[in-house]
């Protein structure tokens, strides 16, 4: 079973970000690098997968210098090998593009699953994985809850409005993972050893024979801003039972939920 | 030049789908393009005409019991058809789970532009969003320079506008016969009952505060009083209290309603990350240095033990 993950290097969310004066890019205070959280579903799952049956697992990631740590992570937690299409303006492709690059590596390691994260936590996209699976023109399934292999064919949960469906899955397939289908494993100091030793491909645009035109963006920012922040921040007064008197009247007459 | 409406699923109307039928509206008008609606699940019967009033005039419809949730083998070439068919400019869906699958698969077929999640929509020579990033810390405001743009709207956040005469067409069509190639084979298991989250006018979400699953009750009953989801922060998932379905936040679900009443959440910006669009926020935690307070519009400092069966009390006596 060959298994392909893809992670992207996220800036931690827990960063502080700023609108530079320009309105137009994000500035980081004390920028961190982390796997995107669901990718690391996403890699357990493979793991996993991996571990049940057999085979291999391979990161994929595209971005500048800084995914490199993140690479450096996975091949702790488990992954085999690892390819970073390396490239120092990765930020300004859209998904459109991104999804093109990943898929021109992918064509060429033939995997039986792919698994990825359902959004990555910087753009919060939502679209690379399912594109990717449709230009390879295989089957896709978004948000899995359970993933569990049955032979030569998987079975799978995602959640849909009101409730759940199960699908059957045959190979080659793309699944994007939700939280709560695995507890990601932490490495462990052996492993973080071994990792180091193990090579990350890399790997540049020109290789994957793209384009300008393939990969150029249809969209521009205009400006990014924060967002309204307009809180009352009123703290209520008084004994409990006059505090929540005092909300019900709020409540009623502003007719707020009711 | 016309603009499509993706009508979403399951064959019963959400209101997710009207609101995206709203904008889809409010766009063609400025843009002065035809609006044009796709339905493909079960049958919709009666509720078709709940269409009415959006300025649609085609709403083509496939029906087909088979065809409950998404299936991107079946609905992909039929979206693909009707974009030459109707030389189909802009596309709008809801930001539901499968709303988004949809979205993504088609803006791959056509080599479009997607933008998901969306909280304003606009035309202005060409079609504009906004939509939040980096887990709604910062606003992005993005203009598409390419046709076909697609966009999907999050639900609960844009109104529902009914602002024009007449009613649509239906086209009726046979659904397509897809043969078994592709391998992603639907089984719905359960329906859950209850006031679903993301559609949720009023919720009531617990945190760790909550001490435990045993507790779920005095939370549950307000929700029953207001007609309120149950909410739950990741540490209360996390602790093995809840279902994760019930998960607010980053990595849960991001909500809008009109009235968040937060009860032992101390307000992490992971968990601010999905309820940040809540018209109104109530916070209710014991600790008056929680972060929450710095971001609620009213706070009650009290024990959520004694705080929430008084406020369920008093609601009840409101609304009786
Ligand atoms: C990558 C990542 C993703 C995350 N995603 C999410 C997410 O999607 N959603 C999410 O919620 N969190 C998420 N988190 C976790 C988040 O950082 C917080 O840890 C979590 O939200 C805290 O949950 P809590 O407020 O219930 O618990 P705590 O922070 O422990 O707060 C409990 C609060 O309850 C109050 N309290 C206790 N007893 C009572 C009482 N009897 N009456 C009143 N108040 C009481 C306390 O004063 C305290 O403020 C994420 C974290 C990371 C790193
Ligand atoms: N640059 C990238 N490199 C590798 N994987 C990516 C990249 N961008 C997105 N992905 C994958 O696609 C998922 C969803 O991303 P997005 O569509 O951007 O929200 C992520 O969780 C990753 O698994």
């Amino acid at each position: 079973m060959k298994i392909v993950v893809l992670i992207k290097s996220v800036p931690d969310t827990a960063s502080i970000f700023k609108v530079a004066e320009d309105n137009k890019f994000v500035v980081i205070g004390n920028p961190k690098f982390i796997m995107s959280p669901y990718d690391e579903y996403a890699l357990e799952e493979a793991i996993k997968v991996k571990e049940s049956v057999s085979g291999e697992v391979v990161v994929v990631s595209f971005g500048d210098e800084n995914a490199l740590e993140v690479m450096r992570t996975a091949l702790a937690v488990g992954a085999d090998s690892a390819i970073l299409v390396e490239n120092s303006d990765a930020d300004s492709f859209t998904g459109k593009g991104v999804s093109k690059v990943l898929a021109a590596v992918i064509k060429t390691l033939s995997p039986n699953i792919i698994f990825a994260g359902k959004q990555a936590v910087d753009d919060d996209g939502c679209q690379v994985p399912e594109r990717v699976a449709e230009i390879l023109g295989i089957s896709h399934a978004s948000a899995v809850t359970r993933f569990e292999l049955q032979g030569l064919t998987a079975e799978a949960d995602r959640e849909v409005e009101g409730g759940y469906c199960t699908m059957e899955i045959t190979f080659p397939a793309l699944c994007t993972v939700e939280k709560g289908i695995n507890t990601p494993r932490y490495p462990t100091l052996p492993n973080i050893m071994k990792a180091k030793r193990k090579e990350i491909r890399k790997m540049t645009l020109e290789e994957l024979n793209l384009s300008a035109d393939d990969v150029r963006p249809g969209l521009t920012v205009n400006s990014i801003s924060l967002p309204r922040q307009e809180r009352l921040l009123k703290k209520l007064e008084g004994e409990i039972g006059a505090q929540v008197k005092q909300l019900t009247s709020i409540l009623r007459e502003e007719k707020i939920g009711l | 030049m016309s603009i499509l409406a993706l009508i979403a699923q399951q064959g019963e109307l959400k209101s997710s789908a009207l609101e995206a039928v709203s904008v889809a509206n409010q766009i063609a008008q400025k843009a002065d393009m035809q609006l044009i609606a796709v339905y493909i699940g079960p049958p919709l019967a009666d509720q078709l005409k709940r269409l009415e009033g959006f300025g649609i005039e085609k709403i083509v419809v496939f029906e087909s019991e088979a065809v409950t949730y998404y299936q991107n083998d079946i609905c992909v070439p039929i979206l693909q058809k009707l974009v030459t068919e109707f030389d189909i400019k802009v596309i709008i869906g809801s930001a539901t789970s499968i709303g988004k699958e949809v979205c993504a698969s088609i803006a791959a077929k056509l080599d479009a532009e997607l933008i998901q999640d969306c909280i304003e929509v606009d035309w202005d020579d060409g079609l504009q969003a906004k939509k939040p990033i980096f887990a709604g810390k910062i606003i992005s405001d993005i203009s598409f320079t390419n046709m076909p743009a697609i966009i999907s709207v999050r639900p609960n956040i844009l109104p529902v506008i009914r602002n024009r005469e007449g009613a649509p067409e239906i086209i009726k069509r046979e659904m397509p016969h897809v043969p078994h190639a592709k391998s992603i084979k639907n089984i719905v298991r359960e329906a859950k009952s209850g006031v679903e989250l993301t559609e949720a006018k009023v919720i009531v979400a617990g945190g760790r505060g909550i001490g435990g699953p045993e507790n779920w009750p005095v939370l549950q009953e307000l929700c029953d009083v207001m007609g309120a989801a149950l909410g739950a922060s990741r540490s209360a998932v996390d602790a093995g209290w809840i279902h994760h379905t019930h998960q607010i936040g980053q990595t849960g679900k991001v909500v809008s309603p009109d009235l968040y009443i937060a009860c032992g959440i101390s307000g992490a910006i992971q968990h601010q990350a999905g309820m940040r669009n809540s018209k109104v926020v109530v916070a209710i935690n014991k600790d008056p240095g929680a972060e929450i307070f710095s971001s609620c519009d009213y706070g009650i400092v009290g024990d959520l033990f004694e705080v929430v069966p008084l406020l369920t009390k008093e609601m009840r006596k409101l609304l009786s």
